[in-house]
């Protein structure tokens, strides 16, 4: 299940071997091992503050691993956080469209249709509710183009039928040869190993040296 | 980098966006330093290159909080930071956008603001023309200055302080190029310099602003 004509990287899987990561200088977690072939959705799940975040901003290249690697992730990341980036003072079309360009794509229609957007295209988003701007922050992951999405807590603030619209574009990628990296709590009902982070607890005593911000 | 481009410049027109800040906070210092003078004309005419370029530089500096900081908090920068577009590009996309809607408008805005200082004829066409080759150093500058404060809550003093003398040699060669013209001497060795200083600032700080925040948004 392998579409090469809309670009995906068919065939790679992110490697991440032996990585440890850490915020500000504190090491958070080590040792985590996974590979995600194309296809698959590993989901990631742990407590507040276990790391989630970090590690998700680790392999989407925000952060430099304190140690260990990670393969098979440049330019293939779409990356989804908290925050969704919108411009209130965009539309709902306008902010999509630059996400488009950005990634060299041009075509936001099967975005808006994925997420039932359709109807909101000329409202600005500063007038959305937070489960609309939810929604267009998710869209934006259609219209990037990329094959490994890597997700942070995805749907906060969505209700039970935005959810199943996201669980489909999660579905529909899958189908065409992506992969995806999730933290959530909930179950989206995809086919997906979850791995728990909590296990990979950092020892306090592997403290980093203090230059780390400079590195 | 063309749509980010012309994103920025549709924020910053649209409501909100902080257009025309600048060029107001230009427009209240010129209007009012006669006012705190007095009513001399032939110290006004003196004074007027001076009083021009600093308030350009002062207005440039009010809008440079918003440059990255608005990016940053809703999120933007990093996943632009995860997007095709190199942190350097980026930066100096943004500054050049910066330019266009506060920098370009104070060039502008400077011939007709010199009549109320009572500017020497001879000045007007250089004073326009230090503006326009020193303003893009100083929306770079600043761009670099916004990366290093990126991420830090009400960083607008920081950001001043640490701006701050990294404009004064823009300040001096294009005050001092306007000051020559308006006197009626060679205003070309100051151009000259200013015109350096300039490329120099666009050639290296692109660079240093994207390393800087590529640091910054760990």
């Amino acid at each position: 299940m392998c579409l090469r004509a809309i670009g995906y990287g068919c065939g790679m899987e992110l490697k991440v071997t032996d990585l440890a990561v850490g915020r500000g200088g504190a090491p958070v977690l080590a040792g985590v091992s996974f590979s995600l072939p194309g296809g698959q959705a590993l989901v990631l799940r742990g407590p507040n503050g276990s790391g989630k975040t970090t590690l998700l901003r680790t392999v989407a290249g925000l952060q430099v691993p304190m140690a260990g690697q990670v393969h098979g992730a440049e330019d293939r990341i779409a990356y989804a956080a908290h925050a969704d980036g919108l411009k209130a003072a965009l539309t709902v079309a306008e902010n999509l469209r630059f996400w488009a360009s950005v990634f060299g794509q041009s075509d936001i229609a099967p975005a808006l249709a994925a997420f039932d957007l359709e109807d909101l295209v000329e409202r600005r988003a500063g007038q959305l509710s937070a489960g609309q701007k939810r929604r267009l922050g998710l869209a934006r992951l259609m219209v990037t183009g990329r094959d490994v999405w890597v997700l942070d807590e995805p749907t906060v603030s969505l209700d039970a039928a935005s959810v199943a619209l996201f669980a489909d574009a999660v579905r529909g990628h899958l189908a065409r040869g992506g992969s995806a990296l999730m933290a959530t709590h909930i179950d989206l009902g995809i086919e997906a190993e979850t791995l728990d982070v909590s296990g990979f607890r950092a020892a306090a005593a592997q403290m980093a040296s203090t230059d780390e911000a400079f590195l | 980098m063309r749509a980010l481009f012309f994103r920025d410049l549709a924020l910053a027109l649209r409501a909100g966006g902080g257009f025309g800040l600048g060029l107001a906070f230009f427009l209240i210092v010129v209007v009012l330093v006669p006012f705190s003078v007095g009513p001399q004309s032939a110290l006004l005419t003196q004074i007027a290159p001076g009083v021009l370029w600093l308030g350009a530089l002062l207005a440039c500096l009010l809008s440079l909080d918003r440059l990255l900081a608005v990016d940053w908090e809703d999120g933007a920068l990093d996943l632009l930071a995860t997007s095709p577009l190199p942190l350097e590009g980026i930066v100096a996309v943004k500054a050049a956008a910066h330019w266009v809607t506060t920098g370009l408008p104070l060039v502008l805005a400077a011939p007709v603001l010199g009549v109320l200082l009572n500017l020497a004829p001879s000045g007007y066409g250089v004073l326009v023309l230090s503006l326009a080759l020193g303003t893009p150093a100083l929306s770079m500058i600043g761009a670099f200055g916004a990366a290093l404060t990126v991420g830090i809550k009400r960083g607008g003093l920081l950001l001043s302080l640490l701006v701050l003398p990294l404009y004064v040699p823009t300040l001096i060669f294009g005050a001092e190029a306007a000051r020559r013209a308006a006197q009626g001497l060679d205003p070309s060795t100051p151009l000259f310099l200013l015109a350096g200083i300039t490329l120099a600032v666009l050639a290296a700080m692109p660079f240093a602003a994207g390393a800087v925040l590529r640091v910054n948004l760990r």
